[in-house]
């Protein structure tokens, strides 16, 4: 409770500060507005819709993106660790193209897909799953052989193995692994909404990709807020329940 | 059919025959010979401790008991039977505890058991208590393991090992990494468990004391290539003391024949 009294009162007080350099005129409205300013923004969004439909098209786009890449990512992780001849030639592949920024992706997307949400889908997807890829891999050949061996003694053998014994030990692996791609994924499909207008839904980032065009200040740091918030949750939603976990069980870290 | 009753009573513990086993290893100084035509009898029930220095093979020959390795030539039988593979009447308990951290004190023990074909979920926990009652860590059921201290791990280690029942335990420097305390302790334990469950225990130390308070008889070894020096039996009464003057008189002759070896290759070479 003190934590959270804590931290409500920095934000207020990051507020606060907001507030008193627009009042003192440090710079022009046009550049920074109010925080009141910025706050009825998103208030006449929220009543008007644009906001929550924005979100709407934003979430669907991330999680349906990101659930395939995981869907492909896990397991392809899984046997590039496993085989050795997946390892030297999916895995150099999936290494390559992790190196790679994911807004790259955004014009080939294009190219191929059009202006369709199947092109918003690729470009989140291949942020997701090449992350994915490396950091299950990473996580299962990092094992100390003993959990291995242990569990042979016990009776343990293939799928067995894999899913009672390499998965679960890799868990802190792939969580983070899969922090990575969501986060990825999340930037690359800000990206793609910026950059693209797609007349099948209004995004987030086109929400903040008019505001630029139409100068309005408001807009700008009104949906980046939004955003900010969004990652927020996320991470407090989809992650902090799995470290918590990881924490209580494996006992590392606080 | 098999039974709570039957699961919980004693198996007869195994007769082990390790025939002829040489193993070789690669390595970056070229070919290391780990065992070079080891023979060994294990008899049933028999309390066995592998002593040598490091290098020696002892944990080669333990780990292809378990049939998680392989002999270049030779072979082990338990029972008759051929060793092709690990199996649940050998287990193997090892110096770092292998305990799953993802799972807690109960679920560790229950792990073999869930591979054990006939028991009922009722019947596995009950087996599981059972073994936790037995190394006393009944109270710690829930806990995980980062929780527990380094003996207490091995404890629970020891629990899973013996709930599938085995009829051979091997033991693998099990209390290398345990302070004296915890050690002397465990001693004791381990003796009570292995005259109250009747066991055939192969255990593999470097700690001569530690192999004349556990086994019936000591087996050394000489390194490079791996091979058996010599045998002792140790006629000690049970519950043996760790610190007594006749365990240290046994101790003080193995150690002698240990340096004396040691000696022996440094003026030959």
């Amino acid at each position: 409770m003190k934590r959270t009294l804590k931290a409500v009162a920095f934000f207020a007080g990051l507020v606060i500060i907001w507030q008193v350099l627009c009042s003192a005129r440090v710079w022009s409205v046009v550049v920074l507005p109010s925080p009141v300013a910025v706050g009825e923004y998103l208030w006449g969004a929220v009543q008007d819709g644009t906001l929550g439909a924005a979100i709407v098209v934003t979430l669907r786009r991330l999680l349906f993106g990101y659930a395939v890449g995981l869907a492909i990512g896990l397991p392809t992780g899984l046997l590039t660790a496993r085989f050795r001849v997946l390892h030297d030639t999916v895995g150099l592949l999936a290494l390559g193209l992790q190196t790679l920024p994911s807004v790259c992706w955004v014009p080939l997307s294009l190219l191929w897909f059009g202006q369709t949400e199947a092109a918003m889908f690729f470009v989140v997807v291949m942020g997701t799953v090449w992350s994915v890829i490396i950091a299950t891999e990473g996580g299962v050949r990092n094992l100390p052989p003993i959990y291995d061996r242990a569990a042979r003694t016990m009776g343990s053998r293939g799928l067995h193995t894999w899913l009672r014994v390499i998965l679960p030990a890799a868990l802190p692996y792939v969580v983070g692994g899969m922090k990575q791609g969501w986060a990825f994924a999340w930037r690359s499909l800000m990206a793609a909404e910026i950059f693209v207008t797609i007349l099948s839904g209004f995004g987030l980032g086109q929400l903040l990709h008019y505001g630029r065009e139409l100068n309005a200040m408001d807009q700008v740091i009104g949906v980046m807020l939004v955003l900010l918030v969004i990652g927020l949750l996320a991470d407090k939603i989809l992650f902090s329940p799995w470290e918590r976990m990881l924490h209580r069980r494996w006992g590392t870290a606080k | 059919m098999m039974t709570i009753q039957s699961e919980l009573t004693n198996v007869a513990p195994a007769k082990l025959s390790v025939q002829e086993v040489s193993k070789s290893f690669r390595g970056p100084a070229g070919t290391v010979q780990a065992l070079d035509r080891v023979s060994l009898n294990v008899a049933e029930g028999e309390f066995v401790c592998l002593l040598g220095p490091s290098g020696c093979g002892k944990s080669t020959l333990l780990n292809i008991i378990a049939g998680l390795d392989h002999a270049d030539q030779g072979k082990v039988v338990a029972d008759g039977n051929p060793v092709l593979a690990p199996g649940r009447d050998r287990m193997m308990m090892f110096q770092e505890s292998a305990l799953f951290p993802w799972l807690n004190v109960r679920s560790n023990v229950l792990f073999g058991l869930k591979l054990k074909p006939g028991l009922k979920r009722a019947e596995r926990k009950e087996v599981a208590e059972f073994y936790l009652r037995l190394v006393g860590l009944e109270k710690f059921q829930k806990s995980y393991i980062h929780q527990l201290s380094g003996g207490m791990k091995q404890r629970v280690a020891l629990a899973r090992a013996l709930a599938p029942n085995p009829r051979v335990l091997l033991m693998d420097e099990p209390f290398a990494a345990l302070d004296a305390l915890t050690r002397e302790q465990l001693y004791g334990d381990l003796q009570r468990i292995w005259q109250e469950r009747k066991k055939t225990i192969v255990f593999v130390t470097h700690n001569v004391r530690e192999a004349v308070c556990l086994g019936d008889r000591v087996v050394l070894f000489s390194p490079h290539p791996g091979r058996i020096q010599q045998e002792y039996r140790i006629d000690l009464p049970r519950p043996r003391d760790i610190n007594s003057v006749d365990l240290a008189r046994h101790a003080t002759i193995i150690t002698a024949a240990l340096k004396n070896h040691a000696q022996g290759k440094e003026a030959a070479e």
